[in-house]
């Protein structure tokens, strides 16, 4: 009976998670499934789900009309590059708030947050004439520049509860057995910072890939990444629903595979450690 | 060796002399619609008459486009040689000093043949500050099919009164058929470019002559409860989120008996391609209440140049190049006479080509020809521009009394609370304007 309870739940929560699952999933199929609609289709009431005329014209007019592989490439040097510098400045000092914290670091920390209090469009204008000023309008350097000052406060807050999670006792369980410095580092801390540099770089490289705002405004055609593709196709006159859904699901398609890539990666990493 | 170093000393004198050959590259900002991404799509045809200019696009969805297009240009930051800009902004800027005059577009340009509501709307000071692209109005689309089963006959100039007795006759909303599509969603460019335009009619003004705004006068009241009682009797559900797509999707799903919206919808519902009743579809002058003013509108999208651009003299040859009546020719022999760019040119509607293909194109040329932007409304005005005023605090105030229609529409504020509210949103932003005291 007990045996019988218990599968009965097992199936009852596996499918509520399919359900849901399924309902988050739903906007990003039903993007998949226009992208292969006529435009007559992609907006007939009542809707069809599976059986219409599936057709590639759209990816066809897409191709034709844009230049996916160059957007492509500029998203891929511009969340990548902002990524990693990023990182780079926010694993030493996320670092060295968690293991050696002052007064003060509570206090620095809220105030880096505080700058993505404001909406970036209340600084547009000067970051535009500076940027002008130093050349950097339309050029990649200027959008991974940008994009990574954005993204810093959140890669640090995320480094900095992650590092702080990893348990003292362990290094001091390491030196207690004689570890250096470097070894300490490189068999203890790591291993434990990987998952948490992980979720970090998969996280801040999706907001550096979606972001709309910036790479928008401060491209015109060289540095322009796929933000700047996807917004070419949506027009407030006339119906160009297939086709920009085509663009789109181009658009998400690289970070969709690198996400469900490293989702098995994240998962078994974030599961794995000596305390947890 | 030697080959491989020969061919790397070839590959980079071929790479070294592409930028040699092309000398100018012009930085175009559009907006997608349909017209202007055929224009891309014939940059060939351009870069091959000028093997000196390198054409690169920049295609952006209006709104985004404009505050991309106005961050430049306000800070001079010359990204652009060439902009896609509305009528709305053409004189504004112009006034600024922004937009370089055309004064150079060619001899056999024939100013003297663009539409003059249209070239008035992109002049100023007797100078043409931009060169017209396609021109639209608005105009009503009707079923004919519906019209003759309830034996009704569309008038070419209809009242109101006929419209909205039309649509509630028309209306079966058990079977899904709603006697009037309009507008309904916020924005300066959606809502309330239809009902600037509706206001009009009623003898309406957005501003006295000394720009007190004008919303709690009794022609307003009385075009927003017709608006908000024909859409309650007569409208699709929702209607308070519908702009231009929506009611396109609607009309040409068969959903809607009356629509009216820009001109330019006209070839999109008589396409077979995309709507269900393309060969049941009538046009008529938007309605008026006899007081002089039609419900229409006048639009235009413009190509410019910017002050910062270095370029001028490239940039002027592509605009006289892309708004030419041998474009005109290029698209109509590439694409058919039906894709051409309408409203801009008397001669394209004295062609018999277009005339045969385009059975909207009369209707389209009285509807243009029947706003006037200099004097849009029955009793006079200190501003420019039918379906909005043409000073740069219009978008702000326009989207704020947009959103309060929008609300009185949804039923979530009455007529005379939207009115109120528009009244005092749009004389605090006069006041800090410095418009009134």
């Amino acid at each position: 009976m007990a045996r019988m309870a218990t599968t009965r739940r097992v199936a009852i929560s596996t499918a509520a998670a399919w359900l849901f699952g399924f309902l988050i999933f739903f906007p990003i199929l039903w993007m998949g499934l226009a992208s292969f609609k006529t435009e007559l289709e992609a907006f007939a009431i009542p809707p069809s789900f599976l059986f219409f005329h599936w057709t590639t014209e759209n990816y066809a007019t897409v191709q034709e009309r844009s230049d996916y592989l160059h957007h492509a490439m500029n998203s891929i040097i511009i969340a990548g590059g902002s990524t990693l510098i990023a990182l780079l400045i926010a694993i030493p000092a996320a670092w060295s708030m968690a293991f050696s914290p002052t007064k003060r670091t509570k206090d620095i920390l809220l105030w880096m947050l505080s700058t993505k209090m404001m909406p970036p469009v209340g600084v547009l204008v000067p970051i535009y004439l500076i940027y002008k000023t130093f050349g950097l309008l339309d050029s990649r350097i200027g959008l991974v520049l940008i994009l990574c000052l954005g993204n810093l406060p959140i890669v640090i807050w995320m480094l900095f509860t992650y590092f702080k999670e990893i348990p003292r006792d362990i290094l001091e369980a390491a030196r207690m057995d004689g570890a250096t410095i470097g070894r300490e580092l490189v068999y203890v801390l790591t291993p434990m910072a990987i998952p948490g540099l992980a979720s970090t770089l998969l996280l801040n490289l999706i907001l550096a890939w979606n972001e709309a705002f910036w790479t928008l405004n401060l491209s015109t055609s060289s540095a322009a990444p796929l933000t700047t593709f996807i917004a070419s196709y949506s027009s407030p006159e006339g119906l160009f629903w297939a086709k920009l859904s085509a663009a789109s699901t181009l658009a998400i398609a690289p970070i969709l595979v690198l996400g469900w890539f490293s989702q098995k990666q994240l998962v078994r990493g974030l599961t794995f450690g000596a305390v947890k | 060796m030697k080959h491989v170093l020969g061919a790397v000393c070839g590959a980079s004198c071929l790479l070294l002399a592409v930028p040699a050959m092309a000398e100018t590259t012009l930085t175009i900002a559009t907006v997608n619609n349909g017209d202007m991404i055929r224009m891309q799509g014939l940059t060939g045809e351009f870069t091959k008459k000028n093997p000196d200019i390198t054409v690169k696009w920049v295609t952006l969805e209006e709104n985004v486009l404009r505050q991309r297009v106005t961050t430049d240009i306000a800070t001079k930051g010359g990204q652009f040689d060439v902009l896609t800009i509305g009528t709305y902004e053409v004189p504004i800027w112009a006034k600024k000093g922004w937009l370089v005059p055309l004064a150079n577009l060619g001899a056999d340009y024939d100013v003297a043949d663009l539409l003059p509501k249209i070239k008035d709307a992109v002049s100023a000071d007797g100078k043409l500050y931009a060169a017209p692209f396609y021109g639209e109005s608005s105009m009503v689309m009707y079923r004919t099919d519906l019209f003759e089963k309830a034996g009704l006959k569309m008038p070419e100039k209809p009242t109101w009164d006929f419209v909205i007795d039309a649509a509630k006759k028309l209306t079966d909303k058990s079977g899904g058929t709603y006697g009037i599509c309009l507008r309904g969603k916020a924005g300066w460019g959606e809502n309330m470019a239809f009902l600037s335009a509706m206001a009009n009619s009623y003898g309406a003004r957005w501003f006295d002559e000394k720009w007190a705004p004008q919303f709690n006068t009794p022609e307003w009241k009385t075009t927003l409860t017709t608006y908000v009682n024909l859409m309650k009797e007569a409208g699709p559900p929702g209607a308070s989120s519908n702009g231009f797509n929506e009611n396109l999707a609607l009309f040409n799903a068969g959903k809607c008996a009356m629509w009216i919206d820009a001109t330019v919808a006209a070839s999109f519902v008589t396409n077979p391609k995309d709507s269900k009743v393309a060969d049941k579809v009538g046009f008529a002058l938007a309605p008026n209440t006899g007081l002089g003013k039609n419900a229409n509108w006048l639009w235009a999208w413009n190509l410019a140049i910017p002050a910062g651009s270095k370029k001028t003299e490239a940039a002027e040859k592509f605009i006289a190049w892309a708004t030419s009546k041998d474009y005109t020719k290029l698209v109509a022999s590439k694409e058919g006479w039906a894709n051409v760019p309408p409203g801009t040119r008397t001669s394209l509607y004295q062609n018999p080509d277009y005339l045969k293909v385009a059975p909207f194109a009369k209707l389209t040329l009285a509807s243009i020809d029947a706003a006037d932007p200099n004097k849009p409304t029955v009793k006079p005005v200190p501003y420019v521009g039918v379906q909005y005023a043409a000073i740069p605090e219009f978008q702000g105030i326009g989207t704020q009394v947009g959103q309060q229609f929008s609300a009185a529409l949804a039923g979530s504020m009455t007529v005379d609370a939207a009115l109120t509210a528009a009244q005092s949103a749009t004389e605090r932003e006069m006041k800090r304007a410095g418009y009134i005291k």
